[in-house]
């Protein structure tokens, strides 16, 4: 027995309480979606034939069991909105990401060269917007793109366009409403690998030739390359689920995976369908997931 | 039952001390200690007796085991075998808060949030001591340890020196009957930690309270320790006096452990009148005053301390030269570190070999020092040879 | 040379003005309007606080914002408290039987689309056949937030120094008393840091609380919501700007504390 055993057993005990919690409010409901989805729509309330009923035992589960079916998986192949709505999760995934790296990595590189005292500041600032809701934020957002918003007006005064651009209900709002809403996802891990970095391998680097430019190519990028990866991966996988930002400044015409969930419960009352399309989603999330624990699992032995 | 202890602990120099003198037990004894961490043996069915008011140093290179065994007798880790009896009891199983030592820790585990008066009042307070006693007990120690002032500080508004002190008057508060300290210097520098391992000295014959060090530091062991055990891959390679250990060592390892050496390696051919012939490699044969017990083996080691192969010039002093025909090896001046005090040599003999010698600097300008190339003679006395047979 | 360094520093500096300027311009032009007199959005009529009397006259926006205070008020305590003790477990549990799925079931809900766990969260309590309404809400935002409560306590946790807790020991404290007398002491900055987490995420919340609440029972961003799906108005900004005000006290006061906390104990506390 070592200090670290002696700890162990009051430690275990305290996790008690909130393995039960979990069990019951996160690892019951996914086995109740999971159930759902494999059964079939019903117009009853709750709109779903029932599940197996725990007092009947085992042959009322068997035959439970037996009536399960893929029915709505099937449907999801086969019929073109969910696909349509898969895809299209999948590229406004892949855009921002694009944007915001685009955008983010200038702004950590920036911070990261700052004076030692300005970059803890620097960094509260880009956290702190985090913490003010982001539907406000996505409402500031309305407010300025609008018909006759700060937006329209400052172009019109600049004489950029003649008439009002419709800028609310379009991709390129729900792209801004994105990268604004997932910027600091995005700056925080990089500045994290930039601002650890060594300057000396800088000038190193230049010091054996390498202009900055070549220097920053050849040396900073390759280097924060963990943090370019946790930085995608912190923005892909949330941003794929999105679904508010869509459906506030997006229009309507193309849905992302998330609002087809949303619409099929709320709206259509489909419950075993809106089932199939969260495992769908989850199934969508799994390959980036599984990078993002690998890249983290080689960031702390790597640290080591 | 921490209370208990700790009072018993209050009493232990009187009473205890008269019992074990009577049974004649030492206070802690170790018996056939071993622990293992998943394949990794530590500590290996390790024996060790230490007795009362004794301040005894355990020495080894790092992961040698010397910090697992001072976390066993704290009660950190439990031996997976042997038995570990203070005054008599065994305390293998016993948890670490019902145990009458105290540990002194390597980064002094200070509790920040806890003022200086606070964490020395600590350990009183858990023993149930009454108010107006802790107070006064505390008083005594920030006075015993020289903090008086400080007792309001948050251990980060100290000086490491100070931080020092209360780790000290914290693990000395409760009067345990072992004080175990884990390279309670190392944090310090060296000026600093020359005076403070004088004033440790000076505190535990003051208590006359038995103290365990752990340290990588061979000179803070020989300076304090009144007893070292040198141990190497968990199991104690000597016990000994520091002199003893020096002078004496009983392996290879520990003569090259514990400070610098030259050895060489060879056969007995002969023994006569308490003399020993060794036929060696690297310098011939060199005759080495025959150790109190036997020699076994054929093949030996004989060590010799640089300081104790003297130089001297060729041709110089012919007189002397019969007297030192034993042990006298020709050979040039390789290399010369000056190093203040003394000025250490590399002889490269004739016949290839390097030796090792240190010389006092006893005179400020440079007369008898010898130059680059110099030929000169190395020679040592027999009884400076110690003839090692592992 | 001396000069393409400086132009690389003029670069960097540029685009971190201009990143921090895209971050909180919006908001600021949304608390500027919020101030604006007139009735339409985007002309300045001059500064006027009618807007927050109109959201203090509106009852039902008024009685969301009291809701989505309760709830938040509510399962940021039990977050704060179920999230510590999984965090012990976590952090000094060492191995046991289940720990993987444990720390699986804290680790997913951070990652899970939020659709994905507002609608298991919802069969669960139609199943349950529980009345949905403030409870429910309250049960599924500490669901969520206790697993941000974790990560936070858990990291203090694993980077506290474990001769703490043996020196405490050492002195006569069972492990029980040592992680009361000792460990809780130098955490309680990260509790509070979790907690303030915890009650930002559940006033913040919209769709987990659209999926588990009930009729009659809207929190306020749902009503915010179903505001701005109508369009802007003046009263949304007000509600907004007071909104930042509270989420800004209570950034300042946390870090407060933080700071009180670490001049009496340990120096490095993030927030």
């Amino acid at each position: 027995m070592s200090t670290r055993r002696i700890f162990a057993r009051p430690a275990r005990y305290a996790a008690i309480a909130p393995y039960l919690w979990m069990a019951l409010f996160f690892l019951v409901p996914f086995g109740i979606v999971v159930k759902i989805s494999l059964s079939q729509t019903a117009i009853a309330q709750p709109p779903y034939t029932p599940v197996f009923e725990l007092g009947e035992g085992w042959e009322a589960f068997k035959a439970a069991f037996e009536q399960l079916s893929l029915d709505n998986f099937r449907l999801l192949v086969s019929d073109n909105l969910y696909i349509l709505s898969y895809l299209r999760s999948l590229v406004v995934a892949v855009t921002s990401t694009l944007i915001l790296l685009v955008i983010g990595y200038p702004i950590a590189y920036g911070m990261a060269r700052l004076p030692q005292r300005w970059q803890g500041i620097a960094m509260i600032l880009v956290i702190v917007p985090f913490w003010t809701s982001f539907l406000i934020r996505i409402y500031a957002w309305i407010n300025i793109l609008q018909h006759d918003g700060l937006l329209n007006r400052i172009l019109l005064a600049l004489h950029l366009v003649s008439e009002p651009v419709a800028w609310l209900s379009t991709d390129t709002a729900m792209y801004i409403g994105i990268v604004y809403s997932y910027l600091p996802f995005m700056i925080l891990p990089l500045y994290a690998t930039l601002a650890k970095m060594d300057r000396a391998l800088l000038e190193a680097a230049e010091d054996l030739g390498a202009s900055p430019l070549k220097a920053f190519w050849l040396v900073t990028f390759p280097l924060s390359l963990p943090g370019v990866g946790a930085g995608i991966l912190l923005c892909f996988i949330p941003i794929v689920g999105e679904f508010v930002i869509p459906d506030l400044l997006a229009g309507s015409n193309s849905l992302m995976i998330g609002q087809t969930l949303w619409l099929e419960f709320f709206t259509n009352k489909d419950w075993p369908v809106a089932s199939a399309v969260a495992i769908a989603l989850l199934v969508l999330l799994v390959p980036p997931l599984v990078l993002y624990d690998r890249l983290q699992r080689r960031q702390v032995e790597g640290g080591r | 039952m921490a209370e208990e202890l700790a009072k018993t602990a209050n009493h232990s120099t009187t009473e205890d001390t008269a019992l074990r003198r009577a049974t004649d037990m030492p206070l802690l004894r170790i018996e056939g200690v071993t622990k293992r961490f998943g394949n990794f043996t530590a500590v290996n069915a390790l024996s060790l007796d230490v007795r009362a008011g004794e301040f005894f140093a355990l020495l080894g290179p790092s992961g040698c085991g010397k910090t697992t065994l001072l976390r066993m007798l704290a009660g950190f880790e439990t031996p997976d075998e042997g038995r570990v009896l203070l005054a008599g009891r065994d305390i293998a199983q016993v948890m670490p808060h019902e145990r009458p030592v105290n540990m002194m820790f390597q980064n002094y585990a200070l509790f920040p949030h806890l003022s200086v008066r606070d964490n020395i009042a600590f350990g009183l307070r858990r023993a149930g001591m009454a108010r107006g006693e802790i107070a006064t007990r505390v008083a005594e120690m920030v006075a015993l340890v020289k903090l008086e002032g400080l007792e309001k500080r948050k251990p980060d508004q100290l000086s490491g020196g100070q931080r020092q002190r209360v780790a000290l008057a914290r693990s000395l508060a409760r009067r345990p009957q072992v004080l175990l300290l884990d390279e309670p210097l190392a944090a310090l520098d060296k000026k600093l930690r020359e005076s403070t391992q004088a004033e440790l000295m000076e505190l535990q014959r003051r208590l006359g309270m038995t103290f365990i060090i752990v340290t990588h530091d061979q000179e803070e062991a020989m300076t304090m320790a009144s007893r070292i055990g040198v141990m190497d891959a968990g199991r104690l390679a000597q016990v000994a006096t520091p002199r003893d250990l020096y002078e004496a060592p009983a392996s290879r390892w520990v003569a090259e452990f514990v400070g610098d050496v030259n050895l060489f390696e060879g056969q007995v051919i002969s023994r006569e009148q308490g003399r020993l012939k060794v036929t060696t490699r690297e310098a011939g044969i060199i005759t080495v005053a025959e150790p109190h017990q036997p020699v076994t083996k054929e093949i030996v080691t004989v060590a010799i301390r640089p300081e104790k192969i003297k130089l001297s010039r060729r041709g110089l002093a012919s007189a002397v030269d019969a007297l030192q025909a034993i042990n006298r090896f020709e050979g040039e001046v390789a290399e010369i570190n000056y190093l203040g005090g003394l000025t250490a040599y590399r002889i490269r003999l004739d016949n290839g070999a390097v030796v090792r010698s240190v010389m006092a600097n006893t005179a400020r300008l440079d007369v008898d020092g010898y130059g680059s190339s110099e030929r000169v003679a190395a020679w040592f006395a027999p009884d400076d040879g110690v003839v090692l047979e592992q | 040379m001396a000069r393409t360094v400086n132009r690389l520093s003029r670069f960097n500096m540029t685009a971190l003005a201009l990143g921090l300027a895209f971050l909180y311009l919006p908001i600021v032009i949304l608390v500027i309007f919020s101030f604006n007199a007139s009735r339409l959005v985007n002309v300045w009529g001059g500064w006027s606080l009618r807007w927050y009397i109109e959201f203090f006259n509106d009852r039902a926006m008024l009685q969301a914002a009291w809701m989505s205070l309760r709830v938040a008020a509510v399962s940021a305590t039990l977050a704060t408290l179920l999230g510590t003790l999984a965090a012990i477990g976590l952090a000094r549990g060492e191995r046991f039987a289940g720990r993987a799925l444990f720390s699986g079931m804290l680790y997913s809900p951070l990652v899970m689309p939020e659709v994905i766990s507002g609608l298991s969260l919802l069969l669960l309590f139609v199943a349950l056949n529980a009345e949905r309404g403030f409870w429910t809400v309250t049960i599924a935002h500490t669901t969520l937030t206790m697993c941000f409560v974790t990560v936070v306590v858990q990291s203090r946790l694993t980077s506290l120094d474990r001769s703490l807790e043996e020196a405490a020991m050492d002195l006569g404290c069972n492990p029980v008393k040592a992680f009361l007398m000792v460990t809780l002491p130098l955490i309680i900055p990260a509790i509070v840091a979790a907690w303030m987490l915890a009650f930002t995420l559940s006033l913040d919340d919209l769709v987990i609380a659209s999926f588990t609440t009930g009729p009659g029972s809207a929190t306020l961003p749902i009503r915010i919501y179903s505001e701005v799906r109508l369009g802007v108005k003046p009263e949304i900004n007000a509600i907004c700007t007071l909104f930042i005000a509270l989420i800004t006290v209570l950034i300042v006061l946390a870090s407060f504390a933080s700071k009180l906390s670490s001049s009496q104990g340990e120096s490095a506390a993030p927030l």
